[in-house]
């Protein structure tokens, strides 16, 4: 309902309160009734003009070029109705100098420019170069910027710190997991024999060396469904999925596999023979990574399952092919993953909710998980406010999922990103797009740094010049003597 | 001559047909519309109503190839084959799945494509026909056996090694060109030098032994014997009548290439950053847009028949003894 011109009014027909976050989502901006009109212009359309590449809004900046297949630069909006930087903070803010733009008058930077960079390595070097102000690490290059303290922790490389480079991480609010679909005879299904295979799978499949090996250490193990940053999370011991870990030295560590093992043989699959059949056991595992350079990772799998004598069979396929067999449920084990839309734990168990099942409800249940206990507490959980109870609901569902064990947990990435010493106010967010207001830049420095760092050498092209002078000059003088000879 | 290429122009026709059903069949067998749909409107939440809707929007409702609902003639004609490959006949490609005007995204993008492939064509045969003469001058000198053997080692090194080996050596560690990236009008011309001498170093083995053994051939001819019976200079031979006599394949070879100068470079543009076509159809294999992949396919198809029939024109002005008839 439209209150006044710049005011309107939603009822909901129920408590809903993610509602709010989905406002905050880009499908949700406001876009003035004029605007669409204007874009609807037969003349404009047939012209390329259309409001995905000239967007019309109220923030901070203008995207005054356009052209996403080179750059797109943003300068700032005249008419912004004005934002003052944040006044306060977290306490540790203030000590790294977080505030000091505090009740400033945003946005800082006058023009932002986004070049298209398709292959990493060049994005990477010029990076160095200080032709860009921030940057992820590539895997190529992991060593070159990142080095591990003997207590485990990432640092910058020397190198990194003599050009003044600062490294930011938090943990992602994502999931990559390993799915078992609950519909499949085998390892499916509410009952003990294919729970305690489930378990017994989830602890040999180590995904503390998955990380070590594929990911340079960056990402957690997780022991639930819900990353850390969003609520509902516990962290250090009361945090730990006590079927797969326990906690010791302070930290959660991995069961044997000696006790993955038991599970197997409590199962009926020793040493991975099923006692009914008296065959080895042979799982499927559905990914959509069929690149050759998932062929190390496909091997380590298999590694992982040879542990419980198990075969594992990799069906890898397109993308296409893969969701097909997810929503026909004919998958058995599938790797997937999933990053929040809002920073809530609805938007993380809603992905092990019955009625948001692949099959006959095509939800984002992919494993199809149906746990009449666990939907009826999600119904509960899903409109409630953060708190003590709320938190109490979701430690059951924890719980739930953890028992039954429809998902290897898999991890929760950790985001590493780099940035100059002249980039400022940088602070990770992994939910927010419209960080850019916040951010300052020092000119002067990063044109003096540009200067200093790219300071052009020309002697190894003098160098090469000469070397090739040297080696014709001798071809040269004999051809001259055998024209000459001949003249004569 | 005018018979020739109205039959040669003919021929290409259901050569371009045949071309567009593969095209067709390769795309819809690793894609359904179904798959496009979803692709195109996000990998969460998407409702088979969304679905679709965006199929009937794009027109993708219909069958494929064959509808054996229909009656008649429409059995072909009210297909997805049909209605999105007539009129790509009179070079209208159409709007792209995500609504824009194909047509007009490959005038723009053809510009930079060209910025790159044409001082690459240019600049490479100055240079290798120079090598070319300068080994086959030097025949059977330390310069000759050095040089063949350098062309070996460098036609036997991966292509996309001289793109991360010129990026490092000559804008990384040299600096002096940017690595990568593009800019319009004369701004380009700092971006142009390191692909074009990439795409120089990397084909100087394979095209200076093909360019040098052309020039041993003709220096093995009875007219150049005459001619330095004659008396003339090694140079005089080598340049006025050598170097004449063996641009005929040259010229033939570089003529069919011509027309695909517009398609780009698919690694090169890549790498560089450069917003050409072979970038263009790359995003769009990977986005899955079929309208922007036929019509580069089409494209790609109708150049490189042009570029046939022009080889064949080009024979006639080289070489008095061919005719086309």
């Amino acid at each position: 309902k439209l209150i006044d011109k710049h005011t309107f009014e939603i009822v909901l027909k129920e408590k809903y309160p993610q509602f709010l976050y989905w406002l905050s989502m880009s499908f949700f901006s406001p876009i003035p009734w004029e605007a669409d009109l204007f874009y609807s212009q037969k003349g404009l359309v047939e012209k390329n003009i259309s409001l995905d590449w000239y967007p019309v809004g109220t923030g901070p900046f203008m995207l005054t070029e356009n052209n996403p297949n080179r750059r797109m630069v943003l300068e700032r909006n005249p008419n912004f109705r004005g934002e003052s930087f944040p006044i306060d903070g977290e306490d540790i803010d203030l000590n790294i100098g977080l505030l000091e733009d505090a009740g400033k008058k945003m946005p800082f930077i006058d023009k932002a420019i986004y070049s298209l960079e398709k292959e990493s390595i060049p994005a990477w070097n010029k990076f160095l170069q200080g032709y860009y102000d921030t940057s992820g690490i590539i895997s190529d290059s992991f060593d070159q910027a990142i080095q591990f303290s003997a207590q485990g922790d990432a640092q910058l490389t020397d190198e990194m710190q003599q050009k003044g480079i600062k490294l930011l991480t938090a943990t992602t609010v994502s999931t990559y997991y390993m799915g078992f679909n609950m519909a499949d005879d085998l390892v499916g299904g509410d009952n003990e024999r294919a729970r305690l295979l489930r378990r017994a799978i989830s602890i040999a499949v180590d995904y503390e060396e998955y990380i070590s090996i594929f990911a340079n250490g960056r990402g957690k193990p997780a022991q639930g469904p819900i990353p850390p940053g969003i609520f509902g999370h516990i962290p250090g011991e009361a945090g730990i999925n006590p079927y797969i870990y326990y906690w010791g030295n302070n930290r959660a560590v991995r069961r044997p596999i000696k006790h993955a093992k038991e599970l197997m043989q409590k199962a009926g699959y020793k040493n991975g023979i099923n006692e009914v059949t008296g065959k080895p056991l042979v799982l499927n595992l559905d990914t959509p990574a069929a690149g050759p350079g998932s062929k190390a990772a496909f091997d380590w799998l298999r590694k992982q399952f040879s542990k419980l004598g198990i075969n594992l069979v990799i069906r890898a396929t397109d993308y296409n092919r893969f969701q097909e067999k997810m929503r026909k449920g004919t998958a058995q084990i599938f790797q997937w993953g999933w990053n929040a839309d809002y920073p809530d734990p609805e938007n993380f168990f809603f992905l092990l909710y019955g009625p948001n099942a692949k099959i006959n409800h095509n939800g984002e249940n992919a494993a199809n998980y149906k746990n009449e206990k666990f939907d009826l507490l999600f119904d509960q959980m899903k409109s409630m406010k953060n708190g003590h109870n709320r938190q109490k609901l979701i430690d059951q569902m924890v719980e739930l999922v953890r028992y039954d064990a429809p998902w290897l947990w898999g991890y929760h990435p950790v985001g590493f990103s780099l940035h100059h010493d002249w980039y400022k106010n940088a602070k990770p967010n992994l939910m927010a797009n419209n960080t850019l207001k916040y951010k300052r830049i020092n000119p002067e420095l990063r044109k003096e740094q540009r200067v200093v760092w790219n300071k052009p050498i020309w002697w190894p092209i003098v160098l090469i010049f000469i070397a090739v002078i040297i080696i014709l000059l001798p071809a040269f003088i004999s051809y001259r003597r055998k024209e000459s000879e001949l003249m004569t | 001559m005018i018979n020739y290429i109205l039959r040669r122009i003919l021929y290409a026709l259901p050569i371009l047909i045949g071309v567009n059903i593969i095209t067709f069949v390769l795309f819809f067998v690793v894609n359904t519309p179904d798959d496009m749909a979803r692709m195109h409107l996000g990998m969460k939440r998407v409702s088979q109503e969304a679905i679709v809707k965006w199929k009937d929007d794009h027109g993708y409702n219909k069958p494929i190839l064959i509808n054996s609902e229909a009656s008649g003639i429409k059995k072909i004609t009210n297909t997805i084959f049909f209605e999105k490959s007539i009129k790509l006949f009179v070079f209208d490609f159409g709007r792209s799945d995500s609504g824009r005007d194909i047509g007009y995204d490959i005038s723009q993008r053809m510009w930079p494509s060209l910025a790159i492939t044409v001082p690459s064509l240019l600049v490479g045969l100055l240079a290798y026909i120079t090598f070319g003469l300068i080994l086959a001058f030097f025949r059977g000198t330390y310069v000759d056996v050095s040089g063949v053997v350098l062309c070996v080692i460098m036609m036997s090194i991966s292509g996309l090694f001289y793109i991360i080996g010129g990026q490092y050596l000559i804008g990384k560690f040299l600096h002096l060109v940017p690595i990568s990236g593009y800019d319009s009008g004369l701004n380009a011309f700092k971006f142009i030098i390191l692909p074009v001498l990439v795409g120089l170093i990397g084909g100087v083995g394979a095209s200076t032994r093909w360019y040098r053994t052309i020039f041993l051939e003709e220096m093995n001819k009875d007219y150049v014997r005459t001619a330095r019976a004659k008396g003339l200079s090694e140079s005089s031979v080598l340049y006025r009548h050598v170097l004449s006599n063996g641009l005929i394949p040259i010229l033939t070879g570089v003529v069919v290439i011509l027309p695909s100068l517009f398609i780009g470079s698919l690694i090169v543009e890549s790498f560089f950053a450069v917003p050409g076509l072979g970038s263009y159809t790359i995003d769009a294999i990977n986005r899955q847009d079929f309208s922007i992949v036929r019509s580069m396919v089409f494209l790609g198809s109708v150049l490189y028949i042009i570029g046939l029939i022009l080889t064949d024109i080009s024979y006639t002005f080289v070489d008095p003894r061919v005719g086309l008839n």
